[in-house]
């Protein structure tokens, strides 16, 4: 047989080789029939490539719309002649996270790239260096989710490994407060937390000193991703056996040592997936922040259509968001089987 | 005394919690003079909202509409320049609490004024700057001119809302029928429209003339005169800073007289020299009268020369949406637009 034939076969025995499988192959088919000729007619035979909202008929896609408003809903209400700055935000957030997702640099430089990246991009967004400062409030799109979403899921995960630590402690103080902590935390919708950095941070601060909204927004949502995340690095450190930490203790390491040389390498590994998992559920929830009036990407892209030369066009702006929220999260997952794949080939040879 | 002063902070803190709570709070709790704050910072914090041509950012990220233009007017007034102003959407659960909290200095996102507002939440309102109301938009096709010939239409009203509840009061009052079909989800009402699944809609007038605009065939659709509700719109600033209401108030004055005199960003200049003492106090060609109120003599010059009368700002904003003056009319013309004089 030819390698033509036994494809052939395969797909023949696949496809239509049991009575379920030609029903379910008749039915997707039907499906797709249905599905996909309307869409493909919407998306690219009736759809408006260029020109103005006038040249967009309501029967077709407007694609025009979002090279009208692409700036918009990536950048917001930044100054585009400083459009650079934001740009340059997203190249450099990427670049640390890609360096942070491959196992050759995880160490101490890249511990230490991490503060100077965030205040770089801190920096940059503010309009160091320029005459005239821009204000967080003129903030917005893609830039504005990234930075949040890393900002907050890097400074969490330190306060989630204390966390995690005091929850196991034999220190009873220690681990009711850790306890109180993680569930109060975990018992508050994240939309009520972003109220509280909104509306009752500023009354409790002193008269006269008032901080970012930006900021206070991020130092919230780390405080409450922290609770999540320390009960993800709880779990990994459960599953290394209690021989480990004696084994340390033998040696004459005392706690500190055993946790940072022993135990937490190990338990980071067992809980890569989990923390892709929530760093994936995190950066949708970044959306959320559009209820304090920050305007992340999809809350740009709502904007975008509320423009009144160019009303409506709610699909195409919701379409942009959800490719560039999907490039994001699929990358994410991909990356975590890879990872897993690798940590395990690690683990066989090792032992 | 720094005890106390944290003991003080944390009391407002509670009584913010409470307020967030429950949006309900008896008595005011003021941060202090408003405007002190406002010629602090240098700029005036106004909490929009995003209503196509009410507010809504153009495709280079500048707020434009509606509220915005009076914003720019507020900004003019304080400081003589239309962009000491930073707009920041709000959400309508968020914006009374955050105008309480101090993080705006005023609200332009379309409030309605209310007796509780006014009294239990203890805002200020100024003028108010645009009628809405409940309306109905309809398909042309009924033949139907105004709301009380509607008989045994399918109405969609959104669910959970005080305009489901005005629409049942309204037809009990003509003694007319009607199919009431709840709406869930106001991105609904289009499809539910242009599938004939309902006959008409019912929503405020300035969410159903955005609506219209976005149908296929908009001239097929009509928005009924009447309106079913009151709703009328107006800046909201908290309580305990009588001078930034009076601002509040007079500039949004002084665009509605500028349109009752004639006066508009074009022709403002040749009214310079008009023998009106009126006009001469109003421009500030007789610069005593606004000395004595502590206000720059050119502040409603530079208002009308740069943001334009209440009409321009209507026009340039309201018109190509599809927006008839109708309430929003002067006095003279029939309408709810009233200045008190500046005198």
């Amino acid at each position: 047989m030819t390698a033509a034939t036994r494809t052939l076969t395969a797909l023949r025995t696949g496809l239509l080789g049991s009575r379920a499988n030609t029903l379910i192959t008749v039915a997707t088919l039907l499906l797709l029939y249905l599905v996909v000729p309307p869409l493909l007619r919407w998306a690219v035979l009736d759809a408006t490539f260029t020109g103005d909202a006038g040249a967009c008929s309501r029967d077709g896609a407007c694609w025009a719309f979002v090279a009208a408003k692409l700036r918009f809903i990536l950048f917001a209400f930044y100054p585009p002649d400083l459009q650079w700055r934001p740009s340059l935000v997203i190249l450099l957030l990427a670049a640390i996270l890609s360096a942070s997702a491959l196992p050759r640099f995880w160490g101490r430089p890249l511990l230490l790239a991490w503060p100077l990246t965030i205040l770089a991009c801190w920096l940059l967004m503010q309009g160091a260096f320029t005459s005239t400062p821009i204000p967080s409030n003129q903030w917005g799109g893609l830039p504005v989710t990234l930075f949040v979403w890393a900002v907050c899921f890097a400074a969490a995960t330190p306060i989630a490994v204390l966390l995690a630590l005091a929850r196991r402690s034999t220190l009873g103080g220690l681990r009711t407060f850790s306890v109180l902590y993680i569930e109060l935390m975990r018992g508050t919708p994240m939309v009520a937390i972003l109220y509280v950095a909104m509306l009752i941070l500023p009354m409790a601060l002193p008269d006269g000193l008032s901080i970012d909204k930006m900021l206070r927004a991020i130092v919230m949502v780390t405080l409450f991703w922290a609770a999540y995340i320390a009960e993800v690095i709880r779990a990994g450190l459960q599953a290394i056996p209690n021989g480990q930490a004696e084994a340390a203790t033998s040696l004459g390491l005392g706690y500190w040592k055993t946790q940072r040389l022993v135990i937490l390498p190990q338990a980071f590994r067992v809980v890569i997936p989990g923390m892709v998992n929530l760093a994936i559920g995190f950066l949708l929830a970044t959306s959320l922040l559009a209820v304090i009036g920050i305007f992340d990407l999809l809350n740009a892209a709502r904007a975008a259509a509320a423009d009144p030369k160019w009303l409506g066009f709610y699909n195409e702006a919701y379409i942009v968001v959800a490719v560039v929220y999907f490039v994001i999260c699929f990358g994410a997952s991909r990356y975590s089987q890879w990872l897993e794949r690798r940590l395990a080939a690690g683990r066989r040879q090792a032992w | 005394m720094i005890v106390q002063k944290i003991f003080q902070r944390a009391v407002k803190a509670t009584v913010a919690a409470t307020f967030l709570a429950t949006t309900m709070l008896s008595g005011t709790a003021h941060a202090g003079p408003t405007l002190d704050k406002i010629n602090q910072r240098g700029t005036i914090k106004v909490g929009v909202g995003t209503t196509p041509g009410f507010f809504a950012p153009d495709s280079d990220g500048k707020w434009q509409g509606f509220f915005i233009d009076f914003g720019r007017a507020l900004s003019i007034a304080v400081f003589g320049t239309p962009d000491k102003v930073e707009f920041t959407s709000s959400s309508p659960q968020q914006r009374l609490p955050a105008l309480q909290s101090g993080e705006f200095d005023v609200l332009l996102s379309g409030v309605t004024v209310t007796a509780t507002r006014a009294f239990k939440l203890g805002f200020h309102f100024g003028p108010t700057v645009f009628y809405d109301g409940q309306g109905i938009l309809v398909r042309k096709d009924l033949g139907v001119t105004k709301a009380a010939d509607l008989d045994g239409a399918t109405i969609g009203a959104q669910s959970g809302t005080t305009g489901e509840l005005n629409v049942a009061d309204f037809f009990r009052k003509t003694g007319k029928n009607f199919t009431p079909v709840t709406i869930e989800d106001t991105g609904q009402f289009i499809d539910a429209l242009e599938s004939g699944r309902v006959d008409a809609i019912t929503q405020d007038s300035s969410d159903l003339v955005g609506k219209r605009t976005q149908l296929k065939n908009p001239d097929d659709y009509v928005l009924l005169p009447e309106r079913l509700s009151k709703e009328p719109l107006a800046p909201a600033i908290a309580g305990g800073d009588d001078r930034w209401l009076e601002l509040v108030n007079w500039t949004v004055n002084a665009t509605i007289q500028a349109e009752e005199w004639g006066i508009t960003s074009a022709n403002v200049d040749t009214f310079l020299d008009s023998d009106d003492p009126a006009i001469q106090r109003f421009l500030g060609e007789d610069p005593s009268f606004a000395q004595e109120l502590g206000l720059d003599p050119k502040w409603a010059y530079n208002i009308i020369k740069t943001v334009g009368n209440y009409g321009e700002i209507y026009e340039r904003n309201l018109k190509p949406l599809g927006w008839e003056r109708g309430y929003n009319s002067l006095w003279t013309d029939g309408g709810l637009l009233y200045s008190p004089p500046f005198r």
